[in-house]
């Protein structure tokens, strides 16, 4: 039975990491780019939300608007400041550039917070839980996060397919030479990718906050974790990502369950595994 | 039409390059001379600046000329520091052995590693390494007769086998030290002057146009990725002698073994062999200046990592071989033609 509910726990602990994994697989989708400080960006939504509650007293509802409007504007001025400069054919820039990012905000954190843990209260939602059987109890914030990436993910996908902008993004992925001569603007529309995929961030920092401890330094296995979940599931398959998401966390508590070592050992393993099997993921689509 | 070239005249280029292949011979026989006029706290630093020069070659040949960006470098340096342990404690095998013996093993290592690492592309090929790195870090840490997660001390009698006095033991290191320097140089200089230089600038200038010349880039890439593992390793393995402690943070930082890495290639100029013999030169300089100053020194080397690609890619050397055609070990090959013929 400590099997079925390490799996139970996994699959909603997957939903935590697709939503890690969004943001990263639509600027791939998009702009064919990699943010190495993808990690560290979600540690800074975390921050950010444990400084606008814990800090300024400020009421979650409004904390988490706030923290999801400041990385939606972080993310596009960042996409049109600095990252649309080091896009293209070489990539050698954005790999750097992105580096050195994620090592300029983990020390920016570590200069503002400290190397100290940190974990955002979130008062009834840590305790709630629902029964299912005798073992198996399925926590209240597990299941809001589960719920979140699922509707996260099926938003991004109505907004990719369904709607003038989803349709221009898609353009500019097909061919980003081509969407100019339409009268598209490439740098706007890459800015735009990348706030929607700060958005997710957000969302992603916010449960993150609440869900584990955190550190300064704790971006770079987030990061990990999301491009996991993205190989897993196959480049450019949002809902890819989601199951992606969902092995790499039942993975880690299947391993978890063996030995508390073999936790993150076991979810690069599996990953591992998968990449020798199945090189391009399990649902790809490019 | 003609084209012309801001180059000055190749006269002064050639007396400059003559001065500065002058210079970099001169400190060559002031680093082999060092043990007699430097201190001991100048020679561990000497030590460290070649096993960083080492790693800066290793790198640059990697990703400068084979495309291939790892940040999974630590990795190796890790494998390696750990095997020369497991070799010299619980085989048996006599350290100056069991550095060469440990580079091999990791080189062997390297062979799957490779093979599942290559199945991704680009950016992702990055990260992955990274996963490979924090597997191989995770794995250490499991491993109790390695000191699991506390990490293992070399016992002061092995450490004795090198030399009795410390003082010898010191000099000793330093000449492995100073090989490691000398050779990663002569060893992609040479390497860059034979077939394989010819492949590598070829994938370096342009992948596809060298795949269509018949380069067999993927296996080129492939041994290249396997070589530098294997250095790197030899590098790791040193690094712990010298340290006499390896622990699984240590000997898989990501920091200390990859991004110092790349910032001294990048700022010195990557694609170039002058280019990691400056940005170590550069690195420590700074650190020397603003070690002190801890996170603000760590943002600073991000600040200027992310400022050389946007003002020019190239880097320190790269940006003057550009301007004034200079090379201090020259790489390239001169078409030895006769101008063609006038048109009647």
């Amino acid at each position: 039975m400590v099997w079925v509910n390490a799996i139970v726990q996994g699959v909603l602990l997957g939903g935590l990491y697709a939503l890690f994994a969004a943001g990263l697989s639509l600027m791939f989708g998009v702009m064919r780019f990699v943010n190495l400080a993808h990690g560290d960006f979600i540690v800074t939504a975390a921050y950010l939300m444990l400084a606008l509650v814990t800090g300024f007293g400020i009421h979650p509802a409004f904390a988490v608007l706030f923290v999801l409007m400041a990385l939606a504007s972080a993310g596009y001025l960042n996409q049109r400041i600095l990252l649309n400069r080091v896009l293209g054919a070489d990539l050698l820039p954005p790999v750097l550039v992105t580096f050195g990012l994620s090592i300029i905000i983990q020390n920016a954190l570590l200069e503002v917070f400290s190397a100290d843990s940190r974990r955002l209260n979130a008062g009834w939602l840590d305790t709630a839980s629902f029964r299912l059987s005798e073992d198996i109890s399925i926590g209240a914030l597990p299941l809001l996060m589960f719920v979140a990436a699922v509707g996260v993910i099926a938003a991004m996908q109505f907004i990719f397919y369904r709607t003038a902008l989803g349709r221009m993004l898609r353009a500019t992925s097909d061919d980003p030479e081509i969407v100019p001569l339409m009268g598209g603007n490439n740098a706007h529309i890459f800015a735009i990718a990348t706030l929607i995929a700060s958005v997710v961030v957000g969302i992603a920092g916010i449960f993150l906050a609440m869900k584990t401890n955190f550190d300064p330094a704790a971006g770079p296995a987030r990061l990990l974790f999301a491009f996991e979940a993205v190989i897993i599931g196959g480049l450019g398959s949002l809902w890819g990502t989601l199951l992606g998401g969902v092995i790499l966390g039942v993975a880690q508590t299947i391993g978890a369950q063996i030995d508390a070592g073999y936790q993150i050992l076991a979810g690069h393993l599996v990953f591992l595994a998968i990449l020798v099997a199945r090189p391009r993921g399990l649902l790809p689509k490019m | 039409m003609t084209v012309t070239t801001p180059t000055m005249p190749a006269q002064r280029t050639n007396r400059i390059a003559l001065a500065l292949r002058l210079l970099l011979g001169l400190v060559t026989v002031a680093l082999a001379l060092a043990p007699v006029w430097a201190g001991r706290a100048d020679l561990r630093l000497l030590m460290e600046v070649l096993s960083f020069l080492a790693l800066a070659q290793m790198w640059n040949l990697l990703a400068g000329y084979s495309g291939l960006i790892s940040i999974g470098q630590q990795a190796f340096v890790g494998l390696g520091g750990y095997l020369f342990f497991a070799l010299a404690m619980f085989a048996g095998v006599p350290l100056l052995a069991a550095l060469p013996l440990a580079a091999l093993l990791t080189a062997l290592v390297a062979l799957p590693t490779g093979w599942i690492a290559f199945r991704l592309q680009g950016a992702y090929f990055a990260i992955g390494t990274w996963v490979i790195a924090e597997v191989f870090r995770l794995s250490a840490a499991q491993i109790g007769a390695l000191g699991g997660g506390s990490g293992i001390s070399l016992p002061v009698d092995l450490a004795r086998s090198l030399a009795e006095s410390r003082g010898a033991r010191e000099v000793v290191m330093y000449y492995i030290a100073f090989a490691l320097g000398l050779v990663s140089v002569l060893l992609v200089w040479m390497l860059l002057r034979s077939r394989w230089g010819l492949a590598l600038t070829a994938i370096r200038d342009s992948e596809p146009a060298a795949e269509a010349v018949g380069v067999a880039t993927r296996k080129v890439k492939f041994l290249i990725y396997v070589l530098t593992a294997g250095v790197t390793g030899l590098v790791g393995g040193f690094i712990f002698l010298q340290k006499l402690r390896i622990t699984p943070e240590a000997a898989f930082s990501i920091n200390d073994w990859t991004a110092f890495v790349i910032f001294i290639v990048v700022i010195g100029g990557i694609g170039t062999i002058e280019g990691p013999i400056i940005g170590v030169i550069v690195f420590f300089a700074l650190r020397e200046v603003a070690a002190d100053w801890g996170t603000w020194y760590l943002i600073g080397m991000g600040a200027i990592a992310i400022a050389v690609m946007l003002i020019d890619k190239r880097g320190i050397w790269g940006a003057v071989k550009a301007r004034y055609g200079l090379s201090i070990l020259p790489v390239g090959r001169v078409l030895d033609a006769a101008p063609p013929a006038k048109p009647d």
